[in-house]
Parts: C-alpha cells; sequence; structure tokens
C-alpha cells in the first residue's frame, strides 16, 4: 500500500468500535474490500470499557428489532468471531419503585410483545421469593430471559481480529482529521496524511461522530455522555440476572467469578473528549443507590471505578442507516450508552443495506432524518430523554 | 498568602517536609494510612502494652535516625494536623478523598506533598503465592509492626540491601536462618566498592552483616534465585487431608548455569529492591517519564520534586523513585521549601544547595547499589508459563504472554483488559514491573516501550457502606483558616 497515493476500496469504516468492527467484518464477509480507520487500537473506546450489558429490555420500540436481530447474532458469537465474549444468558430484571414505575413496565411490555419481544411481569410475591437479596424498595419488575450480560474488552478486539482474518484491512493509529466528497467517492485524510477513498463510507465514529456527519452537511446534536462504572472484589455467586430500573440511576451485574458491577451517574470527560475519569461523587451516589436496592452491596468493598466516553442523541436512540444527503454514506452512532448489544447487528444490517441495498431488518425508526423533521416540526431542538445504560 | 498544604505519608520524606513547613509558620495536615508515623522504614508497633520494643530493637543501627525523626516530628506536633489511619484512595481538583475508620473524608488543599514510598519488587517463582512466603519488606513488617517472625527456619532470597538487612534482623530477633541467597553475583558489591565507599557508613553497615552471617555460621549464597516453592500437605489412610493447610517445606533454587540448590525451611521471604509507590501521583495528574534507573515510569518532577506542569504537586522520597530513608528526609525538606519558596514565604535557615549536593551523592550511591545488586530482569522470560504473576486474578506468565500473540497486545493496559492482570484488588502495584518485564521479553522490545498501568480510582479497596454516604465530611482548615489562598491550577487526574 503506499502512503502517498491515495488508497482505494470499496468501502471505508470510520472507528474501530463493535459497530464499525462488525460492519467491516460482514462487508469483507460480503467480498467486499474494507478499509478500517481507528484512532487507536480497536475496542479502546466506549466499545470496550462499557457495563457489559446484552439487553433488548428497555429500550425504545424503534430499537428493538435491530436489538432481536442482534440477541439472534449474540447467541452464535463464536460461530462468527471465534468467541463468546463471555456472554451468558441470564435474563434481565427491570425494576419498578413506585406504581407509576409499573405503568412504564407494563405499557414496554405491551409495546415489546407486538415487536416480538416477550417480558414476564413479577409482583411483589414472586419477587421477594425469587429474588430475596432485592431491598423492600422494589414493589415489581419486568424479566426479559433472553437479556444476560458479556465481557466488553474482549467483543470488539474480536470482532477486528475477524474483520481482519476475513480480509479487511485494519489501520490503527490512523486518526480521521478531514473528510470530504468529490466525484461520487468519500475522501478522508489522516493526521499522519494518508488519504483513503471509496465509494462508500460507514460512519462508525461513536462520540467523535458527529464532526464526520457534518463534514457531509448532515449536523447533528450530539452531547458527549460519561457512564461511569464501579466494581466490587468477588463474592459468592448469587446476583443471576442484570438489574436495571426505571429511571436509569441503577445498572448492576455479577460476574460468574462474583464481582458485581455497577453502575448509575456520569464521570467527567477531559481532554475535549478524549479521556476521561470517575469522580468520587458519582461513586458516592451510586454506591448509596446500589445498597439501598441491594443490600448485601453493602458489606463489599469497591476495587475500582472507569468511565468511557459515547454520544447522546436528543431522543436517546442511536443513528443508524443511510444519509440524507450523500448515497453511499451510512451512520451508526449515538448510541447513548446502550450500544454494545446492538453492535453485531450494526454489521449484518448496514453490510445489507450496502451491498443488497435492503435489509430484513426495520431499522427506519432510527434514521438521522428524524431529527431535521423534529426540529422543523417544533422549530428547535427537543430535550435529551432520560435513558437507560448497560 | 499562606497556602493548606497537605502531606500524604508519614514516613522519612513527610516527616520532614512537616517539620520544615511548620517551623515557617505553615501548618500541614498529614495523613498516613498506617495508624502510627515512621513510614514502612520506621514502622511502630501498635501503642498497646506488651508489644512495645526498643528503638534499637526495632532499628538496629537504623536507632539513631529514628530517634530523630520522631523527637524532631514531637517537637513541632501541635502545629501538625496529624491525621493516622487515613486512607487516600483518589485525589481530583484539588482536594483529597479519605477513608478513615469506615468513613469517607474530603481534604481540600492548595498544595500536595506526595510521600508515598516503596514497595517490594519482585520477581514470581513456582509457589511464590503459598501461605509461607513474604516479600522482604512484609517480613520486616511483621517483625517491626506486629513483632513476630514469617516462620521458625527461614530462608531469605533475591537481591538489594533489604536482602541482608532483614535476615540481620530476624536473626537478631532469635529467627533461624535456613540461608541468605543473593541472585546477584558474588563479587557485586565488591565491583562497586569504590562507588559505595561514598557513603561510609552504609558500606560498613552491609560490611557488618556480612562478617556477622560468617561468625554465626549463617549461609549466604550468591548467584542463585528462587525456582520453586515446595509443600507438603497432611496425608493420612484416606489420601490427602484438605482440611490442613499445605505447609512450605523447602526452596529450590537454581543459578544462571542451571544448577539446583535446595534449602530445607518453613517460611522465606524474597524481593529484588523497591519499586516507587506512584498511583496516586498519576491520579494527581503529574506526567511520568520512564526511568532506565529504577526500570519504571515515574512522576516527572525537578530537583526539589516540583511535578512538571502541575502547578501545587510536590513529590518527596522514594515514591519519586528509590533513594533510600536518609535520601527521603532531604527530599521532604527539599518539597517543603519548594511549597514554602512558590508561595511567597520564606524557609528559614534551611539550605537547599548543602541538600541538593547530599542529594547528588545518594544518587550516585544509588546508581552502585542497582549495579551492586542488579534486578534479574533478563531471567523473566525463564518464568514458567504456569507461574502466577497476578496473584489478585490468578493470571500466569503463559496467559500473558498469549494475549501478546493472539491479541496483539502491545501495552500494559490492553494486557490488562484481555487477560485480567492487574485488575484485581492491588491493581498491579505489586504485578506491574514484573508484567511489564515479561510483555517486554515476550515481544522482544525495551520495557519502557510496553508502558505502564493507569491509575483508577480507588487506588485501594473502599467499602461501599464508606461511599454511600451523601455528604462526605470535609476536613476543613483548622490552623489557617484566615490565611488561606486558592492557586489558580487545580490538581485534576488522569483515567
Amino acid at each position: 500500500m503506499s502512503r502517498r497515493n491515495e488508497l482505494k476500496c470499496d468501502a471505508l469504516v470510520i472507528g474501530g468500535g463493535i459497530a464499525g468492527c462488525a460492519t467491516a467484518l460482514n462487508l469483507a464477509r460480503r467480498g467486499k474490500s474494507v478499509v478500517l480507520l481507528e484512532r487507536d487500537e480497536p475496542g479502546l473506546r466506549a466499545s470496550g470499557v462499557n457495563f457489559g450489558g446484552v439487553r433488548q429490555h428497555g429500550r425504545a420500540a424503534a430499537e428493538i428489532p435491530l436489538s432481536r436481530r442482534a440477541r439472534g447474532i449474540w447467541g452464535r458469537l463464536s460461530s462468527l468471531i471465534g468467541i463468546d465474549g463471555e456472554f451468558v444468558q441470564t435474563g434481565h430484571l427491570r425494576l419498578a419503585r413506585s406504581d407509576a414505575d409499573v405503568a412504564v413496565l407494563l405499557e414496554h411490555r405491551r409495546e415489546a410483545e407486538v415487536l416480538g419481544l416477550k417480558l414476564d411481569f413479577i409482583g411483589i410475591s414472586e419477587l421477594r421469593r425469587l429474588y430475596p437479596w432485592l431491598s423492600e424498595a422494589i414493589v415489581a419488575a419486568t424479566f426479559c430471559a433472553e437479556d444476560g450480560h458479556a465481557n466488553p474488552r474482549l467483543v470488539a478486539p474480536a470482532f477486528a481480529a475477524a474483520a481482519e482474518a476475513a480480509g479487511a484491512v485494519l489501520q490503527d493509529y490512523a486518526e480521521v482529521v478531514e473528510g470530504w466528497y468529490g466525484n461520487s467517492v468519500f475522501h478522508l485524510r489522516c493526521r499522519d496524511g494518508r488519504h483513503f477513498a471509496a465509494p462508500v463510507l460507514v460512519n462508525a465514529a461513536g462520540a467523535w461522530a458527529a464532526t464526520v456527519a457534518a463534514w457531509f452537511d448532515e449536523p447533528v446534536t450530539l452531547k458527549p455522555e460519561v457512564p461511569q462504572v464501579m466494581v466490587t472484589e468477588p463474592t459468592a455467586y448469587r446476583i443471576k440476572p442484570v438489574i436495571g430500573v426505571i429511571g436509569g440511576d441503577l445498572y448492576l451485574r455479577q460476574t460468574l467469578r462474583g464481582n458485581i458491577l455497577f453502575g448509575g451517574g456520569e464521570g467527567r470527560a477531559k481532554d475535549g473528549i478524549n479521556r476521561s475519569r470517575p469522580l468520587p461523587e458519582v461513586s458516592r451516589r451510586t454506591a448509596a443507590q446500589a445498597a439501598k436496592l441491594v443490600p448485601m452491596i453493602g458489606n463489599l468493598s469497591v476495587i475500582r471505578s472507569w468511565s468511557g466516553v459515547d454520544g447522546d442523541t436528543e431522543d436517546g436512540s442511536p443513528i443508524v442507516g443511510p444519509s440524507e444527503t450523500h448515497p453511499g454514506l451510512y451512520h451508526a452512532f449515538g448510541f447513548c450508552g446502550h450500544g454494545f448489544q446492538l453492535g453485531p447487528a450494526i454489521g449484518a444490517v448496514l453490510s445489507e443495506l450496502i451491498v443488497d441495498g435492503k435489509s430484513e431488518t426495520p431499522i427506519d425508526g432510527l434514521s438521522i432524518g428524524r431529527f431535521r423533521a423534529a426540529a422543523m416540526e417544533k422549530g428547535s431542538a427537543a430535550d435529551a430523554v432520560p435513558h437507560e445504560n448497560g | 498568602m499562606k497556602p493548606r498544604v497537605l502531606i500524604i505519608g508519614a514516613g522519612p520524606a513527610g516527616l520532614r517536609a512537616a517539620e520544615l513547613l511548620a517551623y515557617n509558620g505553615v501548618s500541614p495536615i498529614l495523613v498516613d494510612e498506617a495508624p502510627r508515623i515512621g513510614g514502612q522504614i520506621y514502622r511502630l508497633p501498635p501503642n498497646v502494652a506488651g508489644l512495645s520494643r526498643t528503638a534499637q530493637q526495632l532499628y538496629g543501627s537504623q536507632a539513631g535516625k529514628a530517634h530523630a525523626l520522631f523527637r524532631d516530628f514531637e517537637r513541632i506536633r501541635d502545629k501538625v494536623d496529624y491525621r493516622p489511619s487515613s486512607l487516600v484512595f483518589d485525589l481530583i481538583d484539588n482536594r483529597a478523598e479519605v477513608l478513615r475508620f469506615g468513613r469517607t473524608e474530603q481534604i481540600p488543599f492548595d498544595a500536595l506533598i506526595l510521600a508515598t514510598g516503596a514497595m517490594d519488587r519482585i520477581l514470581p517463582f513456582e509457589g511464590w503465592t503459598m501461605p509461607g512466603i513474604y516479600s522482604l519488606g512484609g517480613a520486616q513488617i511483621a517483625l517491626k509492626h506486629q513483632g513476630c517472625a514469617i516462620g521458625r527456619s527461614v530462608v531469605f532470597a533475591g537481591t538489594g540491601p533489604l536482602l541482608f538487612l532483614t535476615a540481620y534482623q530476624y536473626a537478631k530477633a532469635g529467627a533461624r536462618i535456613a540461608a541468605v541467597i543473593n541472585s546477584g553475583p558474588r563479587l557485586g558489591a565488591l565491583s562497586q566498592f569504590a562507588k559505595l565507599a561514598t557513603m561510609p557508613a552504609m558500606l560498613a553497615q552491609g560490611l557488618r552483616y556480612l562478617s556477622w552471617f560468617r561468625r554465626h555460621k549463617i549461609r549466604v549464597l550468591h548467584g542463585y534465585r528462587p525456582l520453586r516453592a515446595h509443600q507438603a500437605a497432611a496425608i493420612g489412610d484416606a489420601g490427602i487431608d484438605d482440611t490442613v493447610e499445605p505447609r512450605l517445606t523447602m526452596m529450590e533454587f537454581v543459578s544462571d548455569r542451571g544448577d539446583r540448590l535446595e534449602v530445607d525451611c518453613d517460611a522465606a521471604a524474597f524481593g529484588y529492591g523497591l519499586k516507587a509507590e506512584t498511583q496516586l501521583a498519576d491520579l494527581a495528574g503529574a506526567g511520568f517519564g520512564f526511568d532506565t534507573l529504577n526500570r519504571q515510569w515515574l512522576p516527572l518532577a525537578d530537583a526539589y520534586g516540583r511535578a512538571q506542569d502541575r502547578a501545587g504537586l510536590y513529590l518527596a522520597g522514594d515514591g519519586a523513585g528509590i533513594l533510600g530513608a536518609d535520601a527521603a528526609e532531604l527530599r521532604g525538606q527539599l518539597a517543603a521549601a519548594a511549597v514554602l519558596s512558590d508561595s511567597g514565604q520564606s524557609f528559614g535557615s534551611f539550605d537547599p544547595n548543602g541538600a541538593l549536593r547530599q542529594l547528588q551523592k545518594w544518587r550516585k550511591f544509588r546508581a552502585a547499589l542497582e549495579l551492586a545488586f542488579p534486578f534479574p530482569h533478563e531471567s523473566v522470560s525463564e518464568i514458567a508459563d504456569e507461574v502466577v504473576l497476578c496473584r489478585c486474578e490468578s493470571v500466569t506468565a503463559g496467559e500473558l504472554r498469549g494475549v501478546t500473540g493472539l491479541l496483539g497486545a502491545r501495552d500494559l493496559n490492553r494486557t490488562k483488559a484481555f487477560c485480567r492482570l492487574g485488575m484485581g484488588r492491588c491493581q498491579g502495584r505489586l504485578c506491574g514491573p514484573v508484567a511489564a518485564e515479561v510483555m517486554a521479553a515476550e515481544l522482544g522490545v525495551s520495557v519502557d516501550s510496553v508502558g505502564r498501568f493507569r491509575g483508577q480510582p480507588p487506588v485501594k479497596p473502599v467499602p461501599v457502606s464508606a461511599l454511600a454516604v451523601s455528604e462526605p465530611l470535609v476536613i476543613a482548615a483548622e490552623h489557617d483558616a484566615t490565611a488561606r489562598g486558592a492557586t489558580s491550577e487545580t490538581i485534576g487526574a488522569d483515567a
């Protein structure tokens, strides 16, 4: 490959997170020449440091078909990327603390069932019997048996390795600083001067993706979100399901080796949004919340905390699908702290759209155009919607 | 304006820093994880009847220095907000997050002197995590703090001055010394004689230990390092009795030429010099550079200990690179002088140039020590794949080597993400340096190129129950509330 001249291929992908790597893998398997440009190394950012929830439960209706598709892939991950990513199907429990919360649970259950996602309602007596470690502050829950958790540190790098094995070219330490469109070709220039060109471009640049979208006349509001997670020392394995609550102020899971991970607040971005760190006051608040809802956690010690940077859209759902300004441009970003589970399906669906021009999985509700329509309707940007992470 | 100064660490560096500040009108806050002053080197036993020992018993030939340090601190004690049993677990926005007696506290400051000290540098061998095996520093703490020995018949291994000192202290305390086994060359110290003689008292002390060992017929061997710890389990008629903890019975050593050596013992202590404790400097936002003498990434600072590019942060003592306890006293004074000078205060009659000259001598002495007692980093490639490197997470050398190959990890943090090494309770404080060596050897690159573990709060485990309070106790200024001024720079942290 020449460093001076532009490198041409069928498709370029910006971003080596799980969405970008899965897209590169699927395109390569469909016979396309793909170059993925990653600023650091695959899976170092939000894809690698997230909570590790593999959850369909509690998602907006527009995300559920994509999430259902992803769940299918999670179940056969090792045949796709060679490892199971420590995915375990443990179920996901979404907790209610009030009658108002219960109404939210029931409404979501109705909505989800129409889309084929089965949720069980668990009333208070069954809740006490099945999950004796939950505090009495919890009055009801819905349970999604298909959900579970996985190890985010392993999954995106494994997608990257599989993409390379399938023939995709992964360029680490290739920070894209400029992009433009001419003669039906997308051009990208890296900080070190390398130049890449292709008729197809996938924008999977995570928290930095709004910059890429803006290069192609598709400005979109993306607020940095800095989820912060803590982990305890290992303890006896008792908490099988992943836990979320209405309101999103706590999510929690126990690994098979016994550590309990929990989060619910945001750390602090620094160096722009290139780095982040956990905040002690957030650790305090989240620890208090965890000890309140799962009292046994009060007897454990926190051994580590971390945070990562993702991008929040205005309605709390990601932007996935074709551009409305440039044919050949596809977006997959703005995952609002819950993109890990979707990652494998992003690759499948975008590669279908790119190669076949259509996908069996409906993602119209995640189009970038929805914000333009909303802005025209309201005459201003909508307020950010609170959402559940993990 | 008088700054509010927080000193973390009440060893020789922290105590001397507190003293110089106090004498010049700045009353510092001094926090330390231990219940009493002294740091690791001059650690005191719990202040309870029956455990008191004299300074001579505790510190031997160093008793005079310990005594002077404690006496001098006592003179300014009322000017210092001394807060023992305080674990600083995070530093952010010019405040320390502290765990004390099961509660969290916050201590705001304008200037911070980190005197966080050192811990053992280790080189794992087969079985090193079994009961009865300690680091040299750990074995010394058992003696100084708890007043007990780690075993009845103890073998001491590794290299460095602490090897001979600890063995000597154990012998004097009445333990049987199975052997003292130095991994370095027999004539290592002799080859550096001229340079070591620049600190005649230190050299004489080392020679005194050796001659004492000779006179008392204690076996001292050179050129061997631990290969394997052997243990015996209780075996009865029904097979191995799981209820009885296996016990160390013998240590097996190997020389560079492959010669084997077996030493019967019921306990072992090993270590290869010390490594600086730098996690808090990392969280405070210090810049780091690789130091070839220490073979470690260290916070960058000027000769006084001012952190590079981070106003208000000062580094003192072995936490800023290993130079020993005497140098730590000088470095504590220099850091305090820098704090005073940077805030427009006088540092009185203190002579920084004299201290800097003396410190330079210690730097030369330390370089000679490293040559006399080299860290056998080239032997890490001989660590067997099944040997555990990270004991918190039970990660073996083979697993570490595996992720450099299959998954292409090229730096320590990536390795941690892939195989959990350094992810446990100690966050790689113990295994980090040796993991870097194993990784560099496997990749055929220099040890600096694999980087260092990023610091993550809390630096040590903190109970959820201590965190789970809405309002932590804020330790307000006691002595200098009216004179407090804020610096424009804040000390943040990298993650």
